[in-house]
């Protein structure tokens, strides 16, 4: 689903690469949990899988496509695909719960009949039932994030990028979102987390991925947050 | 679904930005005004142009008995110096400007003159002698005068040679001088209306920063995402057109139509008509404005 053939991202000229000649196969269907300390490369490379950066050198293949080469007018295609969850949420202040979900479908001339009936589903889904009417700064951290996480699966994308979900919320409620996580992953959705969250991390004994300095020191499959565990 | 969805984004912008909105209006209708003030000037020399250059002759009189002009000295114009004149006027430089040439004898003239000034008293004095007589050249083109008063004036027997055009041509530069002046300042509002555009559409890209991150997020195209942007460029200045092609139809009929031409009645002037002409060239550049100010704009701050 996601396969990165010797990927180097450089920001500024000479300095130090983000990703230094990163490889690694994301199959569909997969969790993976990106572990590494702040600046190690986890957000650069969630941000090559949205293609909101391109790569230095080396090839991103998301579903199929080839990022470099992928003109821009077909990005917006390729971001249907995909899902995003980040630390802070990224609510609409002014829209209802259900506003915010809807408005990922809007945007994408969803038919209103689809909206309506697809909309409530994922927010049962998340747990949010009851709450369509209100709006975000009424609701908990936790359930600010099931918002944005049902904005993130309403269009069933392929992919689900998670940064940092839980880095805002307490440990309970953080256990919460990754049990939706999980389930959302069970649908087939190939998911991706970036996380500090060592308890998390060594909870759920999926594929972990870490990033140091921008090189891949780890690949482990049933892994733990610490290599030294 | 998507039509509803982006008129209702393009209100929350126009209301958000009010203040600016209406500048936007302001200074295209302030602009267009004047664009179209000068297009209405160009429009009413040429109804000008068209009525009276139809008319207008060339004038050359011949020498009377008493003139003093140096080339009358010989006294009144002889039948040689005539057919001299009319030889110029044949001769292949001039004839295929020269539509006809209409003569007008001394006492035509005096009749016309008698007919003119009929209720005044002075002009009992005046004889048939003291009148001149005429040719009277109608040109193919008007502008070809020079040309024609060339070959004539200075002739002995030709006192004078007048071109009614050369009045109207005084006025009509006066009229042009106008245009000219409406067209700079119109050249100055519209870069101010430009960066004023362009402005707001900053504005309300920035202002709207969270959401068009997210939708580029979720996968919105691009066009979708700078829509409501643009057209919100294209309604504020689309209104200002429409109230400078209000404020010129109104400035036309009651200027013009109701006062002007009432005084002053012997002129064609224009109408709202021809202001219904310009109008749409006034709304073309509204329209034309803000889609180059969206097009500098918004690749800038909502690129995908």
């Amino acid at each position: 689903m996601i396969r990165f053939e010797n990927v180097t991202k450089v920001y500024a000229r000479g300095a130090r690469p983000a990703l230094d000649r990163v490889s690694l196969d994301v199959e569909r269907g997969e969790f993976v949990f990106l572990v590494g300390a702040s600046g190690s490369g986890k957000s650069t490379f969630l941000r090559l899988v949205l293609r909101e950066e391109r790569a230095s050198a080396g090839r991103v293949f998301v579903a199929g496509k080839e990022l470099g080469t992928l003109s821009s007018w077909k990005v917006p295609t390729l971001r249907r695909q995909i899902g995003a969850v980040f630390q802070d949420f990224r609510l609409l202040p002014n829209k209802t719960v259900f506003e915010n979900v809807a408005f990922a479908l809007q945007v994408i001339g969803k038919p209103r009949h689809h909206i309506l009936t697809t909309v409530p589903d994922t927010l049962e889904m998340v747990g949010l039932a009851g709450k369509e009417k209100r709006r975000p700064h009424e609701l908990s951290g936790g359930e600010q994030q099931r918002v944005a996480i049902a904005r993130a699966f309403v269009n069933r994308p392929n992919i689900l990028l998670c940064d940092e979900p839980t880095g805002n919320l307490d440990p309970t409620t953080s256990l919460g979102i990754m049990r939706l996580l999980d389930r959302i992953n069970r649908t087939g959705t190939t998911v991706v987390m970036a996380t500090h969250d060592d308890e998390i991390v060594d909870q759920m004994r999926k594929r972990v991925i870490e990033l140091s300095t921008g090189e891949l020191v780890r690949d482990q499959s049933r892994g733990v947050y610490g290599s030294d565990r | 679904m998507r039509l509803q969805f982006i008129l209702s984004e393009i209100g929350l912008g126009l209301r958000r930005n009010l203040s600016m909105t209406i500048s936007v209006i302001l200074v295209t209708f302030v602009s267009l005004t004047f664009v179209g003030s000068a297009a209405l000037l160009q429009i009413q020399i040429g109804k000008m142009k068209d009525d009276w250059y139809d008319k207008v002759e060339v004038s050359v009189f011949l020498c009377p008995q008493n003139s003093s002009a140096p080339t009358c000295a010989s006294g009144e114009v002889s039948a040689d110096q005539r057919a001299d004149i009319e030889a110029a006027l044949a001769s292949p430089e001039v004839k295929p400007f020269v539509e006809h040439i209409y003569t007008e004898s001394k006492a035509q003239a005096f009749t016309a003159f008698r007919k003119q000034f009929k209720d005044q008293a002075w002009t009992a004095a005046v004889t048939e002698d003291d009148m001149n007589s005429s040719f009277r050249i109608k040109l193919t083109d008007p502008q070809k005068y020079q040309l024609v008063a060339d070959v004539v004036s200075g002739r002995p027997g030709v006192e004078d040679v007048q071109d009614q055009q050369r009045l109207f041509d005084k006025l009509f530069s006066v009229l042009n001088h106008a245009t000219l002046l409406a067209g700079g300042l119109a050249a100055v509002m519209l870069l101010a209306a430009v960066l004023l555009i362009t402005t707001t559409i900053r504005l309300s890209a920035l202002s709207r920063r969270r959401e068009t991150g997210i939708m580029r997020l979720v996968g919105a195209s691009t066009f979708f995402i700078q829509l409501p942007f643009m057209l919100e460029g294209a309604i504020a200045a689309t209104v200002g057109a429409l109230m400078a092609v209000g404020g010129l139809w109104l400035g036309v009929e009651y200027l013009v139509s109701d006062w002007l031409s009432a005084s002053v009645n012997w002129i064609p002037y224009v109408d709202t008509a021809d202001v219904l002409t310009v109008a749409p060239i006034l709304i073309g550049i509204a329209i034309l404005l803000a889609a180059v100010s969206s097009l500098v704009t918004l690749s800038r701050y909502t690129k995908v």
